[in-house]
């Protein structure tokens, strides 16, 4: 599922981004130290494959509503991680922008999430150890299945912590967890399947391919496992980092969420702000004593209004709504303008 | 929504993206860059915020407009990939009924606030994003990545799938009408056989990556993909940034809806 | 010019599955010669034309293009002076635009900005589509897709021109454009079809592949006129010569 931007906040947005184009700086000097020229173009073809592949979509069993392939773990496993994140990579800011899938800003989480997961973490510590160069076909799926799930419940549990770290939803943890992981098991079994049933298909038809591809990325045996942690824990530090950076100077995101997630809130201060903003929306309403905030009647209902929303700043006061309307009639009056403008050139 | 439609949506975007008019004159760089300044302010904003989001329709509004871009089209299109955050947002209203105030004897909750913060976010964003490509074309976005200091090998990625990705979508139809055409109404859509066709059409890209490797080594080819520059970064280029930057940061720092509405509001 | 001389001798190929490709395979094409290669499905012409530019390597046997053999060294030097056009303009036009596409052959040569501008102009304009250099190729008709692909190719100025299949998939009209279009090239081209309507159109010379070797070489007008010869390499005679019964 695409992390959307909307429900991204900008500290999130910032650090996924950063912890992306990160590996994929890595990804593309890795690749181009040893890559085979072979590999340039199947690698952006087979972009354009994982796009066409999903064109084909087909009934789950059961359940009578139809999938179709994800891409990251049949890429990971037929050009090793690294040229497998740079594909994933493209087809996902493809599907950005033509799909309008996520958003730009929310790029950034959806290629961690996509393909981060599948092509650093799940190919080389789960599917490699468990298919160790077999290619009994009972084990590809085995593997493969195994590994979907896994990349797919590491994305999902992603889009859960992205989503309440932006603090812009007030689902809380275990509800937002309970509603996703289940979910994405099922896309998992399913994308395990097909990619399984893909990769078996391929080494029946064409056996000699896979071992071409695998020989001409040449990385995709050759990266240690060691490697790999390295580089997590060292992204990890520096994802956390971050994360903290913007802890400290950009209070309204993530200590908004932090409250929600632990369930704890420190909203003396937020009082304290919300006290402030009363007291102007009173002292604008004064003389509208007909509209909007001004509770009717006593200072006690203003008394509950106080405490029932705390962290709520201004922005919807009546002059607020006043502008908001004027601002979006003169919108639509610019963009009829010009139109018309247009009209009558044309 | 079939993969039909999707094909035939992919195509008009991309051939809207080749009109000629102010906006898709405008050099990719500077789109790119107002638009991820244009995402990142709108996101910016606080949980409860609506009102200061509204002047910020103003700029997909002229995009739409001076790029001649149909507004129908669009709109179906940020409705179609609407349901994730629609689906997230919804819990809000439900989860925070806290009364934030009262309009016109109408009380109404946070969640609704909030929710309806999350709706105009991602109307702007999603529109912003699509009305980049609408009015780029992808290899301009490309090569303005690449300017920007993406690395080449991933802009030659993006570059090849997009060339690719009408020839292999087609391919990819090709194969499901033949299904659709034997499977003689019991909608042969199983597994199986979808993974067989997914497996088919993995096998002629891979035949086909070979035949373009042969084309390109028949041209040249060493390892590098070279294009021209072929853009300059112009007047109008520069003035469209600096009023893109003037119009976020005036409306992102300042309460100018409101005040906007209390002189509103004075006067009558 | 001697340099413009294609030789082929005693070239056998086997593909790595096993496959006997070319067996013995002799001919000689001199510069400025027109000459079509026909044959059955299989009967080689594409692995034959895949070895005039060095991609495949003949197993044993020599290519002499001009005066150098093909080796691994010679390679890139070759490529500049065969043109090889594919069979399918998708696969042969692989940049996001026509201006890129057809560009991309003179930037790898290394050629300054001004001389691949004025090489992509001089290109297009010899196939009539300087108006498209814009597009992108799936906004293309198929016609105007093949007329590209021969420009890109052109862009690069080869001594020697070989085309796959360079009629397929065109309507009747575009194909009749191609033909007064490969009319005007004073390049030697090499044509390999089963358009035999085609080659002898625009073929003086043809040969005919058959099993891996060359079964007939000689005059167009004369070999494709022969009709039993013909049919026993399950070719049939051009539609201009047929007779409707």
């Amino acid at each position: 599922m695409h992390m959307a931007d909307a429900l991204l906040s900008p500290a999130v947005g910032t650090t996924l981004w950063a912890g992306t184009v990160a590996v994929g700086g890595y990804a593309s000097k890795k690749l181009k130290e040893r890559i085979d020229d072979r590999m340039i173009p199947l690698m952006g073809v087979l972009g354009a494959f994982i796009f066409a592949a999903q064109m084909i979509n087909f009934t789950i069993p059961g359940t009578g509503s139809s999938g179709h392939l994800g891409g990251g773990m049949i890429l990971a496993i037929i050009l090793g991680p690294q040229a497998a994140f740079l594909v994933m990579a493209s087809v996902l800011t493809v599907q950005a922008l033509f799909f309008a899938d996520g958003g730009l800003l929310a790029l950034g989480c959806n290629i961690w999430n996509m393909g981060f997961y599948p092509c650093f973490l799940v190919y080389p510590l789960i599917y490699k150890p468990l298919i160790r160069d077999s290619q009994n076909s009972g084990r590809i799926v085995a593997a493969s299945l195994v590994s979907a799930i896994a990349a797919l419940q590491l994305g999902a549990f992603s889009v859960v912590m992205e989503t309440l770290l932006s603090g812009n939803s007030e689902l809380p943890f275990g509800a937002f967890v309970l509603l996703m992981q289940p979910i994405h098991l099922a896309i998992g079994v399913i994308e395990g399947f097909v990619t399984a049933g893909v990769i078996n298909y391929v080494q029946s038809a064409r056996p000699e391919l896979l071992g071409n591809i695998a020989a001409v990325s040449s990385l995709g045996a050759g990266i240690s496992l060691r490697k790999v942690m390295i580089t997590f824990v060292v992204l990890a530090v520096i994802m956390g980092g971050a994360l903290s950076w913007f802890a400290s100077t950009h209070p309204d995101g993530l200590e908004w969420s932090i409250e929600k997630v632990t369930g704890k809130g420190e909203l003396r201060e937020a009082e304290r702000g919300i006290a402030r903003v009363l007291k102007g929306i009173q002292e604008k309403t004064a003389f509208l004593p007909d509209y909007g905030f001004k509770p009717e009647g006593n200072d006690l209902k203003k008394a509950e209004a106080a405490s029932a929303w705390p962290g709520i700043k201004a922005g919807t006061s009546v002059s607020g709504i006043v502008g908001a309307v004027i601002v979006l009639g003169m919108i639509v009056l610019i963009g009829m303008g010009i139109r018309s403008f247009r009209g009558r050139d044309a | 929504m079939t993969f039909d439609t999707l094909y035939f949506d992919i195509g008009r975007l991309d051939r809207l993206s080749y009109r000629d008019t102010f906006v898709h004159r405008l050099d990719p760089r500077a789109k790119v860059i107002a638009t991820m300044l244009f995402l990142f302010t709108v996101i910016s904003f606080p949980k409860y915020e609506v009102i200061a989001l509204t002047p910020f329709f103003l700029y997909p509004v002229l995009l739409l407009t001076v790029g001649e871009i149909p507004v129908r089209f669009m709109i179906r299109k940020i409705i179609v990939v609407s349901p994730f955050a629609v689906f997230i947002g919804i819990f809000n209203p439900i989860l925070d009924t806290r009364t934030a105030a009262v309009i016109f004897g109408v009380a109404l909750s946070a969640g609704w606030i909030s929710f309806l913060s999350i709706l105009m976010k991602f109307a702007l964003t999603i529109s912003a994003a699509l009305l980049l490509i609408a009015t780029t074309s992808f290899p301009g976005v490309c090569h303005a990545l690449r300017r920007l200091g993406f690395p080449a090998l991933f802009v030659s990625q993006l570059l090849f799938l997009y060339r690719y990705l009408f020839v292999l979508m087609e391919e990819a139809m090709r194969v499901i009408r033949a299904r659709e055409m034997r499977s003689f109404g019991t909608r042969n859509t199983g597994i199986k056989v979808s993974v067989r066709l997914i497996g088919i059409l993995f096998l002629r890209t891979v035949d086909r990556a070979e035949r373009i490797y042969y084309a390109m080594l028949s041209r040249g080819f060493q390892g590098d993909i070279p294009t021209l520059k072929r853009s300059h970064i112009a007047l109008s280029d520069l003035l469209f940034l600096a009023v893109m930057i003037a119009y976020l940061g005036a409306f992102r720092f300042f309460p100018i809806t409101e005040e906007i509405g209390r002189v509103a509001l004075e006067l009558f | 010019m001697s340099h413009h001389i294609v030789e082929f001798k005693d070239v056998f190929f086997r593909y790595p599955d096993g496959t006997e490709a070319l067996k013995g395979v002799n001919f000689r094409i001199t510069h400025g010669e027109s000459v079509g290669v026909v044959g059955a499905n299989g009967a080689g012409k594409s692995t034959l034309l895949q070895h005039m530019n060095g991609y495949l390597m003949p197993t044993s046997g020599k290519v002499i293009i001009g005066d150098l053999a093909i080796t691994g060294k010679t390679r890139r030097e070759i490529r500049k002076k065969v043109g090889i056009v594919f069979q399918n303009p998708d696969d042969q036009l692989f940049m996001p635009t026509v201006f890129d596409d057809v560009a991309f052959g003179p930037l790898n040569l290394g050629m300054d900005e001004a001389t691949v501008r004025e090489r992509v102009r001089k290109a297009l304009g010899m196939v009539n589509s300087l108006d498209l250099q814009d597009k992108p190729p799936h906004h293309l008709s198929c016609g105007q897709k093949s007329a590209v692909a021969i420009a890109s190719v052109m862009a690069m100025e080869p001594d020697i021109l070989a085309m796959d299949e360079p009629g397929a998939n065109l309507d009747p009209r575009s194909r009749r454009s191609l033909i007064m279009l490969l009319k005007t090239f004073k390049h030697s081209k090499i044509i390999a079809s089963h358009d035999l309507d085609l080659i002898l159109d625009v073929c003086e010379r043809c040969i005919v592949i058959g099993g891996g070797a060359v079964v007939a070489d000689g005059p167009s007008a004369e070999i494709l006129s022969n009709k039993g010869f013909l049919e026993e390499n399950n070719l049939e005679l051009p539609l201009s010569f047929q007779v409707r019964s």
